[in-house]
């Protein structure tokens, strides 16, 4: 068994590989980001596991149907047989389907415990939906703020040019250690939102009155970018996400940087 | 012609399988909530309890994290002045919460508490909590609400923090 | 009694009074399809705003207002009454009846829902417009609805009462109508998926009955089943939305299980393959339905044991699916076979629902479904599952029954190009959107980012040749009921089918089976 796992793991690599080769030849994503943090990482490498396990299922009994079209026609001669019934194979194509069940059902049992873990978070970032914008707090901290869309009225009526990161750029985005595990406790102001970025591999819903958490430990320095995944209302689909990812030292810097400009504003506000 | 079968027991069978259906429904809210209260989806936490004295178990220490959320419109000015407690299961806690109504009118609000994980939220108890009750404040007022809790110690080892949130909702228009 | 033997009365009255099956049978099949135009050019309008990045046609609001629309009444206007229109028209013929058990009850639960669907149709006319949360219409955001909200309600509970009735009288009908001789294992497949579909519509249709009575007594009552201030819980929406949700997915496609395995048979001249197994899998899928609800709710956070349960329980489904698809694929096995037009949509329904079980597969596994859930991943699911899936079937069972219903052939060459034109088309719109939903677009938006512009542009062109193909169907059934083509034989097809239908005239007489027919026929034809 272990080995027939080795091979499908092997076979979803090449697969992938030979996938995103072409996706980059052709700048055109159409697969699952493989994302920069661990859960992200189980969440592709189950994706490949199932999509090469049906494709594998698919071309088994797709190519059956075609052969029998092809092969079994009435316009070439063929005569039909009178089998209707044999419990042996009918057997057999209950039991290898829940076999293969089974085998994907230990990875996506792994993922999803350590998915849920938030254990030994080093810091915890309150994320709230609004209607429709983001407000991040940053616990014990005592940073907090909204990440508001920044695509221009402009550019979504099409009187100037729409930039690269259409409808996917805010004016402050959420900035965030890399290598730290990163708990995120969601709750919404008014309806339910989603909070998604795929890279991070965390989709949670934000409810009004209930928090929820998930986690996440950045790999790589970057920029993620993801939408609001539930329907909020009239401006759904203006709810963007980013996320920049700093090296801790960078971050220390942020955070001071962010207190100090807090006491400036309080001080001139004295003064 | 056909023998004319009597159709009526049979459907007076499936009408009130179909009533029945729609009393489920209805059940589901209660049952819902008792199901919520034993996994602890969505964490709620449970109601007043005595205080009762607990075994303190001083090997372990865990973090009880505090958010506070306006819901909506809500005007009120609420937060709570410690962003966190550490203690030992059966150890027990006072933690402040401020609220004050800025605004000109008199107001009703009400507090809701979630508690993340959601299996967490079971081994909260709260002695005294002002999410018990409505909160009127009158305009202009302050108040310190307190919560008086404690952790029961058959709490899991593997849940090592905690974060209550309480979400403030206006109710002005409905007591 | 005086004119019970003869034809229908005249005019607009045989409609409106008729408890006749059949008529009844034609009037939701008419219905269905009218609302499928109607469901259909809200599509259209859909994929014109979306051909492009930005805001081109209709407002983010309007946008909604269309989607929520769109869901409706393709779900509760044309799937599901166009699935009843088939009972109607079928199910007296196939075990032996002279009509439906409760004929009056027959002619309420059609002519409940034109009235519910003008009313849901006419909220775009009112104040603050058209319902726009969606049509799982989840609280709280269907609480601060518009104030049409409460129409869109009234409208739901009509469909519920309709299909209700609707699933009674199917019931009913079987257990008691038969004719002697045919036990329930003899009965034709199709009358088992409907049985089936007909229990589960009961269990479920309360349950969304009770869901929008929560929602309109927290709307104007001050009850708070879903408001948290009121110690409700929004969540608790989705667990009652989904529980009648799951099994309402099946109600929509069981009937299409039965009508491929009628259809299969008779263009591979064998039997259907595993017969018992296949009723055995009917049951299986609709009991499984109702512990899998909260497959649609991983993002809400539940505790791992719930996922887990809900999970597993979702993979299983895969086991008697995939005995379904197997035995069909033994069915066409060593046939003999030709492709007329219904076979050409049943084979369709074969290739393309599989791949919709694939994706379904996928979506099952938590961990993975974190990714794909709300996205364009789920959009091509489902619409794989319930375009190429309950409305392929409907097309194919269309084309196979009509030349029974109106005596004439319908013009098989134009049939042929239907399909076609439908199968690729369809390919277009809905592949791509796999692609789209990996690559991190969310579904209900209006806009996107710049990257999902080519796929979108490809499933736009897609999308509407497909809309434009349907008017093709349309053209090619009135043809075929005007008489304007070939006379059909009363076994319609070569080889002699099977079925009590076929021992019929093509068309039937307006009243058929007023004697039983023969055990021995009974026995030939099962």
């Amino acid at each position: 068994m272990h080995k027939a796992l080795r091979l499908v793991q092997l076979c979803c690599i090449l697969i992938g590989s030979l996938l995103s080769s072409v996706a980059s030849a052709t700048g055109l994503q159409y697969n699952m980001t493989r994302g920069v943090t661990p859960v992200s990482h189980a969440q592709y490498d189950l994706h490949m596991t199932v999509l090469f396990i049906v494709t594998a299922i698919g071309v088994l009994v797709f190519g059956l149907l075609i052969f029998s079209i092809f092969r079994y026609r009435k316009s070439k001669g063929a005569k039909a047989a009178t089998f209707h019934e044999n419990v042996q194979i009918e057997v057999i194509w209950t039991v290898i389907p829940f076999v293969i069940l089974m085998v994907l059902a230990v990875p996506a049992t792994k993922t999803l415990i350590a998915m849920e873990d938030t254990r030994k978070s080093e810091m915890t970032i309150a994320v709230t939906g609004y209607q429709w914008y983001w407000h991040y707090e940053y616990l014990n901290e005592d940073i907090s703020f909204y990440s508001n869309p920044a695509t221009t009225a402009e550019e979504i009526a099409g009187l100037v040019p729409k930039s690269g990161y259409y409808q996917l750029e805010v004016d402050k985005p959420l900035v965030v250690p890399t290598n730290t595990k990163i708990r995120f406790a969601f709750s919404a102001n008014d309806v339910i939102h989603a909070w998604w970025v795929p890279a991070l591999g965390v989709k949670r819903d934000t409810i009004p009155g209930f928090i929820n958490e998930s986690w996440a430990v950045i790999e790589e320095v970057g920029t993620y970018r993801g939408q609001c995944a539930e329907l909020c209302g009239v401006r759904h689909g203006y709810m963007p996400i980013v996320v920049e990812a700093i090296t801790p030292e960078e971050f220390e810097a942020w955070v001071a940087e962010q207190k100090g400009g807090l006491e400036e504003v309080i001080e001139e506000s004295e003064a | 012609m056909q023998e004319k079968r009597n159709h009526k027991p049979l459907l007076y069978k499936l009408l009130l399988a179909v009533f029945c259906m729609f009393l489920f429904a209805f059940a589901l809210v209660p049952l819902y909530d008792t199901f919520c209260e034993v996994t602890g989806i969505n964490g709620k936490t449970g109601g007043r309890i005595r205080a009762a004295i607990e075994e303190i178990d001083t090997s372990r220490i865990i973090r009880l994290e505090f958010i506070t959320h306006n819901n909506q419109e809500m005007p009120w000015e609420f937060y709570v002045t410690q962003p966190y407690i550490d203690l030992h299961p059966g150890e027990v806690k006072q933690v402040d919460f401020y609220a004050r109504n800025p605004t000109d009118i008199d107001m009703v609000g009400q507090t809701i508490p979630s508690v993340s994980p959601g299996v967490g939220a079971r081994y909260i108890k709260k002695t005294e909590c002002f999410c018990f009750d409505f909160q009127p404040l009158k305009a202009g007022a302050e108040e310190v609400m307190p919560v008086v809790l404690f952790l029961d110690p058959k709490i899991p080892d593997h849940i090592e923090e905690l974060t209550l949130s309480y979400t403030l909702f206006d109710i002005t228009d409905r007591s | 009694m005086g004119d019970h033997h003869h034809g229908p009365a005249k005019g607009l009255s045989r409609w409106l009074l008729t408890t006749n099956h059949k008529d009844i049978g034609t009037l939701y099949l008419w219905f269905a399809f009218i609302m499928f135009l109607v469901g259909g050019a809200f599509a259209m309008v859909i994929r014109m705003e979306l051909f492009q990045p930005g805001n081109q046609l209709v407002s983010p609001n309007t946008f909604n207002q269309l989607t929520t629309m769109h869901g409706l009444i393709m779900v509760f206007g044309a799937i599901m009454p166009a699935f009843t229109g088939f009972a109607n028209w079928l199910i007296p013929m196939m075990v032996g009846a002279p009509d439906m058990a409760l004929p009056r009850m027959n002619n309420w639960s059609f002519w409940i829902l034109p009235f519910a669907f003008a009313i849901l149709l006419s909220s775009w006319f009112m104040d603050g417009g058209a319902p726009n949360f969606g049509w799982t219409f989840y609280a709280p955001l269907s609480t601060q609805g518009p104030p049409s909200t409460d129409f869109f309600i009234l409208s739901v509970h009509m469909m519920g009462i309709s299909s209700i009735m609707g699933a009674i009288n199917v019931i009913v009908t079987i257990f008691n109508m038969r004719a002697p001789g045919m036990t329930l294992m003899k009965m034709p497949i199709f009358c088992w998926s409907w049985l089936i579909t007909a229990f589960l519509l009961i269990a479920v249709m309360p349950i969304l009955a009770a869901a929008v009575t929560m929602l309109l007594t927290d709307r104007n009552f001050g009850t708070s089943f879903f408001d948290a201030a009121g110690g409700g819980d929004p969540v608790l929406f989705q667990h009652i939305f989904w529980f009648f949700g799951h099994p309402e997915v099946y109600i929509m496609i069981l009937p299409a299980f039965g009508i491929v395995s009628e259809i299969l048979p008779t263009f591979t001249r064998k039997r259907l393959f595993g017969r018992v197994s296949m009723i055995y899998a009917i049951v299986a899928i609709a009991g499984l339905s109702f512990i899998v609800w909260a497959h649609h709710m991983f993002t809400t956070g539940m505790p791992v044991i719930a996922g887990l349960f809900f999970m597993y329980a979702t993979m299983l489904i895969a086991v008697p699916t995939g005995v379904k698809i197997f035995n069909w694929a033994a069915t066409i096995f060593r046939g003999a076979l030709t492709f007329e037009t219904p076979m050409l949509f049943a084979l369709g329904f074969v290739f393309l629902f599989t791949i919709g079980g694939f994706s379904g597969l996928m979506l099952a596994l938590i961990p993975a479904d974190i990714q794909y859930h709300d996205t364009y991943f789920v959009v091509a699911h489902f619409h794989y599952v319930l375009v190429s899936g309950a409305l392929f079937s409907i097309f194919a069972g269309a084309y196979y029954w009509l030349p029974k219903w109106t005596g004439t052939m319908y013009n098989e060459t134009l049939g042929k190009f239907h399909f076609w034109l439908s199968a690729i088309s369809f390919n277009i719109t809905f592949f791509p959107m796999h692609f789209m939903g990996l690559a991190g677009m969310p579904r209900r938006i209006p806009d996107y980012a710049l990257q999902f512009a080519d796929f979108n542009r490809i499933s736009s062109i897609g999308s509407f040749v497909f809309g434009l193909s349907q008017l093709l169907f349309l053209y090619i059934i009135i043809q075929a009921i005007r008489g304007k083509g070939k006379k059909a034989t009363d076994e319609v097809w070569d080889d002699h089918p099977r079925g009590l239908e076929w021992t019929l005239s093509s068309p039937p007489a307006y009243h058929t089976f007023e004697t039983p027919p023969s055990e021995k026929l009974v026995e030939e034809h099962h």
